[in-house]
């Protein structure tokens, strides 16, 4: 399947690349509306700073047509910062508006703990889905982040503990999204990649 | 809180070779970077840090296709430094497949290059790599390969580059580095214990119980160690066994 990636510029882009080529998938590197079209499905991954990504969005014309293709039931995964995009707003930048696809807002982790909240980390599981297929809450996933999703909102499949619980994995419909980097997760990763395309199939 | 400890192998490379030396010196051949990259990634390394020792303009381009190999081996994130002295050294890093750089000297020299990486890629992509060594009462920052005093307080320094935007410290005892007589429990701790990121503690490692000492009193997030690993005196997965025998949290699926 062709898997189209939104290339804005992000650091983590030939990693998802690498991982989706292991898994069988044709990844390509996209970053026009049309390309946007006519994918089997869509990748947004992202680290850095959300303003970065809303911006390069914007800069590309590529907000609507990513809205459009992730209303019309388009296959979504939302990789970190790709998670967070699709709410309505964040407090790392507090000026821009976010996808709005999903209602809510991203917000810091507690200074009670050590950020950015970086290495390996465990998910309380809520409820079974296809995308935590095989995995299991002894699996450990990759996060590198300050910012997260209030873990309470209702399209929250797995939630992770760091200070706080926060949302780590969510599905509603087709759209998928993880505050970890499955790229960079070891085979758990690979598994849940995996499960994506089968989603995406 | 299920956030585990990471074991963190690192590769000094010096053009397209591994290499290995005690104190910053005397540097020995210790293999192939992709090699060893596929090896610990298979053998469960959190994580994988790549050093350019001889950090030197004209020979960058050999260490970024040494950058561009390793990440083709690995599931795991990477690290890649040495010689950062501008965005565009940082960038050319980034985009030959590094999740994170270091910087050290450069950022001695200019503490700007912090903030500048920091805006540009994120406080998680930006690692603050410190050598220090004791000097009676305090701890000494060193630089250029740990040969010259910067005159700072290792501790204050550290502050100030997490002010600046690093999102996470390695540190490096030199006064242990090389000797395998365990990492500085003092210094780590201490740096550990005044910054808000997380530290990597580095230098001395050679027995399982010095890891289980860095994580433990050392209140280090996690450890990093070269040659132990390449020559195999060290597997990663009986570490992290041990690591989980003595209560330690570490990945041990992967």
């Amino acid at each position: 399947m062709r898997v189209a990636i939104v290339d804005y510029g992000a650091g983590n882009v030939p990693s998802v690349e690498r991982a989706l080529k292991k898994l069988g998938a044709q990844p390509e590197r996209v970053s026009t509306a049309e390309g946007l079209a006519t994918a089997g499905a869509i990748i947004l991954p992202g680290v850095g700073h959300y303003a970065a990504l809303i911006r390069a969005l914007e800069e590309r014309e590529l907000r609507e047509p990513l809205v459009d293709a992730i209303l019309r039931g388009k296959p979504f995964l939302g990789i970190c910062l790709g998670l967070q995009a699709l709410y309505q707003s964040s407090e790392e930048a507090p000026e821009l508006a976010g996808l709005g696809i999903l209602r809510g807002k991203i917000c810091a982790l507690p200074e009670s703990v050590k950020l950015p909240h970086m290495g390996w980390n465990r998910l309380k599981i809520r409820r079974t889905s296809r995308l935590l297929d095989g995995l299991s809450e002894g699996d450990y996933f990759y996060f590198a982040h300050t910012f997260a999703a209030d873990a309470a909102n209702s399209e929250t499949l797995a939630v992770c503990e760091y200070g706080a619980e926060f949302g780590a994995v969510l599905e509603m419909d087709r759209i998928c999204a993880v505050q970890f980097h499955p790229e960079k997760s070891g085979a758990a990763g690979a598994k849940l990649l995996g499960n994506f395309l089968r989603i995406a199939a | 809180m299920s956030l585990a400890r990471r074991i963190i192998p690192c590769l000094d490379v010096d053009g397209t070779r591994v290499v290995k030396g005690v104190n910053f010196a005397g540097l020995r051949d210790a293999g192939d970077p992709a090699e060893l990259a596929a090896r610990y990634n298979a053998e469960g390394a959190d994580e994988l840090v790549v050093l350019d020792i001889a950090a030197s303009r004209d020979r960058r381009p050999t260490f970024l296709e040494t950058i561009r190999r390793v990440a083709e081996q690995l599931a795991i994130p990477l690290t890649a430094g040495g010689g950062i002295r501008t965005l565009e050294d940082a960038r050319s890093v980034v985009e030959a497949g590094a999740d994170k750089v270091t910087v050290n000297t450069a950022a001695v020299l200019r503490p700007e290059l912090i903030s500048e990486l920091s805006k540009e890629f994120g406080a998680q992509a930006v690692v603050l790599a410190i050598d220090a060594k004791r000097e009676q009462e305090h701890w000494d920052v060193r630089v250029r390969g740990g040969h010259d005093s910067a005159q700072l307080d290792a501790l204050e320094w550290a502050k100030r580059g997490v002010e600046a935007g690093a999102g996470e410290i390695l540190l490096t005892s030199m006064d242990k580095d090389g000797t395998q007589s365990g990492f500085d429990v003092a210094l780590t701790a201490a740096i550990s214990g005044s910054v808000s990121v997380p530290v990597i503690a580095s230098g001395g490692a050679k027995l399982p119980k010095h890891f289980a000492e860095i994580f433990g009193a050392g209140q280090a997030d996690a450890a990093l160690a070269a040659s132990i690993f390449h020559d195999g005196v060290q597997a990663i997965r009986e570490l992290k066994q041990f690591l989980q025998k003595n209560n330690v949290e570490v990945r041990l699926s992967c």
